[in-house]
């Protein structure tokens, strides 16, 4: 029967397990007798005996009326619902019924129970079954008998860990992340160049391990990564290492439960492991980039299999990441960052900034060769026990980033083809010039990490744009 | 009983088209060279024109803006509409 179908009258939902359903069966009975009623069973077509109850143990009249507590009463007229009440309150059944007195004997008031359809899981299930319009992907029916996450495997559509079969249940799930409309087109994803939906971004997310809190971020991180700046297209087909690396910034981190202390690049958190790599499924379903195929990479790295994590924007020294980018703290965003890493950065003596930042300005020298200098970004990962020096001496993220360069500004001909016996160099037309081994704006400090241990790390860059390579992007997480 | 899920991909039905045949000579064809902007990509470009035009080919030469992006669509077009056919010099 369709929702169009209610017959007119009075539309009673009840199940046997709610004591107020139990409880108002003698009124059910009375009605039946003098007025039009129809009564829905939620879990026993039997109850309540003497009223003739429609069985709905599949639950559909249920969830096409929206019921959410039992017992619920509709008044129906000409098959539109024109008033409806919740449990019981005998003046609002006298009222809808028209029928009084009710329930002679029974309590005033009674607050009803929760109705089957709001089971945990139950909404989606549902809507899986009677509202399947709502998804618009193809459907795929694994064999009888065949293994669900081989079958994923077998179809293409992981990166070499298992996946989690993207059900329609499932993917329901991950939409109630959003309030966008699944139909929404994110972004047009290289090297297909295919138009990405809400909801394709959803199934790769189930894929991927994410709760549905964590989607909002996946569905910003790819709206960047496929902007004309941070040109996933090259990035996804340089025989280079690099990858989208993600940092979040703003509340969200906290909300979802990311991971900015202890480990913070290493496994061990949902939400950090499985944003990451719900970018790089969309990447490679949607957009069909697969290594050996548009991507290209030599050697790869292993964050290509996703990296992201959070900025320990508490007690960080210096402003959040996002806000150095031009948005406010409490907005939430994220950071995408065309690169891999981390390389260790090793200090364990020094207790000025002086000394510390010259250790940084060492390591940081021979990022992509030590006689290239302009075309290569990084980003220093500053946990705690380094950042404290610098944040005893007062220094800003824009002081840092000057030190370094200032110890790293050496006449081209220092970093020319051939210089220190290695081929690789700038050209000669910088020979004469004074050149800084980072553009402005392209060496980031980022406050995260566990609280114990002097160390920083290093994470550095695929081209940037001096190169035609990549931009970093920030971009806003909206729910 | 079997799973239904939903599929992850593009759901993309790319069209198979014919390659075009391969030129039983280069006489009066119009060959484009496209250079990628990598390094020495124009070492291999510059004998091979050389090569060709000696033998009277008609060679037009083209070069991306950068390696680190698909060519600007324009000069796709320009190289469809001039040319037979063409040479990628893709190397480092």
């Amino acid at each position: 029967m369709s929702a169009s179908a209610l017959p007119d009258g009075i539309v009673a939902f009840v199940k046997r397990d709610c004591p107020t359903c139990v409880m108002v069966v003698p009124v059910l009975a009375e009605l039946k007798e003098s007025i039009a009623l129809t009564v829905y069973s939620q879990d026993d077509p039997t109850f309540p005996q003497g009223t003739g109850p429609v069985d709905d143990t599949e639950l559909e009249h249920s969830y096409r009326q929206g019921v959410e507590i039992v017992p619920t009463l509709l008044r129906v007229r000409d098959g539109r619902v024109v008033g409806s009440l919740q449990g019981w309150l005998r003046p609002q059944w006298e009222e809808l019924t028209g029928v009084r007195p009710l329930g002679a004997g029974l309590p005033e008031y009674r607050a009803g129970c929760g109705s089957l359809t709001v089971e945990p899981g139950m909404p989606e299930r549902l809507a899986a079954r009677f509202d399947r319009g709502r998804l618009a992907s193809r459907r795929v029916m694994f064999g009888t008998g065949e293994d669900e996450f081989e079958a994923a495997y077998a179809r293409g559509w992981s990166d070499g860990l298992p996946v989690i079969p993207p059900t329609p249940e499932r993917v329901l799930r991950m939409l109630s992340g959003t309030s966008r409309n699944p139909s929404d087109v994110v972004a047009v994803v290289p090297p297909d160049l295919v138009e990405c939906t809400v909801e394709k971004v959803a199934v790769n997310a189930v894929l991927a391990g994410c709760l549905p809190e964590h989607l909002p971020v996946v569905l910003a991180a790819l709206e960047g990564a496929c902007s004309d700046e941070f040109n996933m297209h090259g990035l996804l087909a340089t025989t280079f290492f690099s990858g989208p690396v993600l940092i979040v910034n703003g509340p969200i981190a906290n909300e979802i439960g990311m991971n900015s202390g202890v480990n913070v690049l290493g496994q061990g958190n949902r939400a950090n492991l499985s944003i990451g790599r719900a970018l790089q499924l969309v990447i490679r379903n949607v957009g069909g980039g697969k290594p050996g195929g548009v991507d290209r990479a030599a050697l790869g790295s292993p964050s290509k299999l996703g990296f992201c994590f959070a900025e320990r924007e508490d007690d960080s020294p210096w402003e959040p990441l996002h806000v150095e980018r031009g948005l406010r703290p409490e907005q939430s965003a994220v950071t995408l960052f065309a690169g891999q890493g981390p390389a260790p950065i090793v200090d364990q003596l020094a207790r000025t900034p002086e000394e510390l930042i010259s250790t940084f300005a060492g390591c940081l020298d021979a990022v992509a060769n030590p006689n290239l200098a302009l075309g290569f970004d990084a980003i220093v990962v500053v946990p705690p026990d380094h950042a404290r020096i610098f944040r005893e001496a007062g220094w800003t993220k824009a002081r840092m980033a000057e030190e370094v360069n200032r110890r790293l500004t050496r006449p081209g001909r220092e970093r020319g083809r051939g210089a220190h016996g290695i081929a690789e160099g700038l050209p000669d037309a910088l020979a004469g010039a004074d050149v800084p081994k980072f553009r402005p704006g392209g060496l980031y400090f980022v406050h995260a990490g566990g609280n114990a241990g002097m160390f920083s790390g290093i994470l550095t860059s695929w081209v940037n744009p001096n190169g035609g390579g990549s931009n970093p992007v920030t971009v806003e997480i909206r729910k | 009983m079997s799973l239904e899920v939903l599929d992850p991909t593009g759901e993309l039905q790319p069209a198979t088209r014919q390659r075009v045949a391969r030129p039983s000579s280069l006489e009066g064809k119009r060959v484009a060279m496209l250079d990628i902007s990598k390094p020495r990509g124009d070492v291999f470009l510059d004998r091979l024109e050389e090569l060709l035009t000696a033998r009277g080919v008609r060679v037009d030469r083209f070069r991306k803006p950068t390696f680190a992006r698909p060519a600007p669509r324009a000069m796709m077009e320009e190289i469809l509409g001039k040319s037979d056919l063409m040479v990628e010099a893709l190397a480092d």
